[in-house]
């Protein structure tokens, strides 16, 4: 509320077009698939990473912009973004590998 | 001292915190924020739980531009472009939203209550549209059969993937009957069968030579399914148990059965989401029109119900990219 009276109209029409510029963008991508992107990259394909990181700006832009973080207090921001951030990479990574454990156990017990 | 003890505040106060305000954010505000973390964890939950498991399957998941290819009125395959379009009204909603917080700010009632209502719509839409979306994958598109040791089959032709219909001519031919509470027992009845018997789909496949076999298995440097050899088909084809048409819980003609539990659970996780945003943004939109927070001197509810429609948003993001892009 400290910010009241004060229009950020035109702020959000531009959000809006950016947000809509990285998803047609995204789903191009995804509809065109370059094989160059597709089928090689490191760790998952470049195509993966690029969806993954277009899609964090995305959040990053929903969060700041239209949820409005970048008005609050420095440290009301921080314990939620630091909070999540921190406690979602920490059970994305272990879980993942633990999904990479499970395929190469059990992959070469599945006859295809 | 008095600053760590609880004050006892006259009733009107319980909801704002006394007026207390530390970040300079008012109680409901600084609430909603930490309800939506916790919420964000949930999610991030079974997104991760999805991530684990379709490492555990990398070579077999199903591709999704295969699963999600319809457009409603119209016939053929549009891989994406319907959740684009899902993606665009959310986002659209979003902004009206986040212009009806603007227009709050401003005291400006009637057209908070317009952009309240805009958003309302735009949230109707896309919960229509993902009713449409299950809809679709639970009738399915192409119907497959299912092995003794769990494999699902689908069948191609010159590569491209093709429905049981178009291949499997005349009607069901064991004269196999569903049974209902009619022509059975009363107190038991199964599930729709399926349009064709195994046996007449075994013999259409022996019938016509340009069909054939795909299996789930992933040729992981060209990321497309594997498709098998007549003859490899026919072996694979002769332990088929059972035909399968669309998805449930049980099975899934797209591939692996967990991908339909997966996909039936977080998109519906979400459109439950959606769906209470819209009844607390219809309850606010009647507040806003009955002139409460013109009596209250702010619209700060507007912007508190506005963070959990842009969470809804948020999360949607990554249901997008994690389902249907990555």
């Amino acid at each position: 509320m400290a910010h009241a009276h004060e229009s950020n109209t035109k702020r959000i029409w531009i959000v809006f077009g950016l947000l809509s510029v990285v998803t047609i963008i995204e789903v191009a991508l995804g509809i065109i698939k370059p094989e160059a992107l597709h089928l090689h990259g490191p760790g998952t394909s470049w195509l993966n990473w690029i969806f993954i990181i277009l899609t964090l700006v995305k959040a990053y832009y929903i969060a700041w912009a239209f949820m409005h973080l970048e008005g609050e207090k420095k440290w009301f921001r921080r314990s939620i973004v630091w909070s999540a951030v921190f406690l979602i990479i920490y059970l994305v990574t272990l879980l993942l590998i633990e999904g990479n454990y499970l395929y190469e156990t059990l992959s070469p017990l599945v006859r295809w | 001292m008095e600053a760590n003890i609880a004050i006892p505040s006259e009733s009107k106060e319980t909801w704002n915190g006394g007026g207390v305000k530390p970040f300079g954010a008012s109680y409901g505000k600084m609430m909603m924020w930490f309800f939506i973390v916790s919420d964000a964890l949930t999610f991030s939950g079974f997104l991760a739980a999805y991530g684990l498991t379709r490492f555990k399957f990398i070579d077999s998941w199903p591709i999704a531009d295969e699963v999600f290819t319809h457009i409603p009125f119209i016939h053929g395959e549009y891989p994406m472009y319907y959740v684009a379009f899902m993606t665009f009204v959310l986002i659209f909603s979003s902004v009206t939203m986040v212009l009806a917080v603007d227009a709050g700010h401003k005291m400006q009632k009637s057209k908070v209550a317009w952009y309240m209502f805009a958003t309302i719509i735009g949230g109707l839409i896309f919960v229509g549209s993902q009713a449409w979306e299950w809809n679709t994958f639970i009738k399915g598109s192409y119907g497959a059969v299912k092995t003794t040791d769990g494999k699902i089959l689908q069948f191609v032709k010159d590569g491209k993937q093709i429905a049981l219909a178009d291949f499997v001519v005349a009607e069901r031919t064991d004269g196999r009957v569903e049974h209902t509470k009619k022509n059975g027992l009363w107190f038991e009845k199964e599930g729709t069968i399926s349009e064709y018997s195994v046996d007449q789909i075994v013999n259409s496949y022996k019938a016509n030579s340009d069909i054939q076999i795909r299996t789930e298995f992933i040729d992981l440097a060209q990321k497309k399914k594997t498709i098998l050899s007549r003859e490899q088909g026919l072996d694979y084809l002769l332990k088929a148990n059972q035909v399968v048409e669309g998805a449930n819980l049980k099975v899934n003609e797209y591939g692996n059965t967990i991908f339909a539990d997966f996909f039936f659970f977080i998109t519906g996780f979400h459109g439950f989401h959606v769906f209470s945003g819209i009844v607390i943004n219809i309850i606010i939109f009647f507040n806003v029109i009955l002139g409460t927070y013109e009596k209250r001197g702010h619209y700060e509810m507007v912007e508190k119900v506005g963070l959990y429609w842009h969470f809804v948003d948020l999360v949607w993001v990554f249901v997008f990219t994690f389902f249907y892009l990555v």
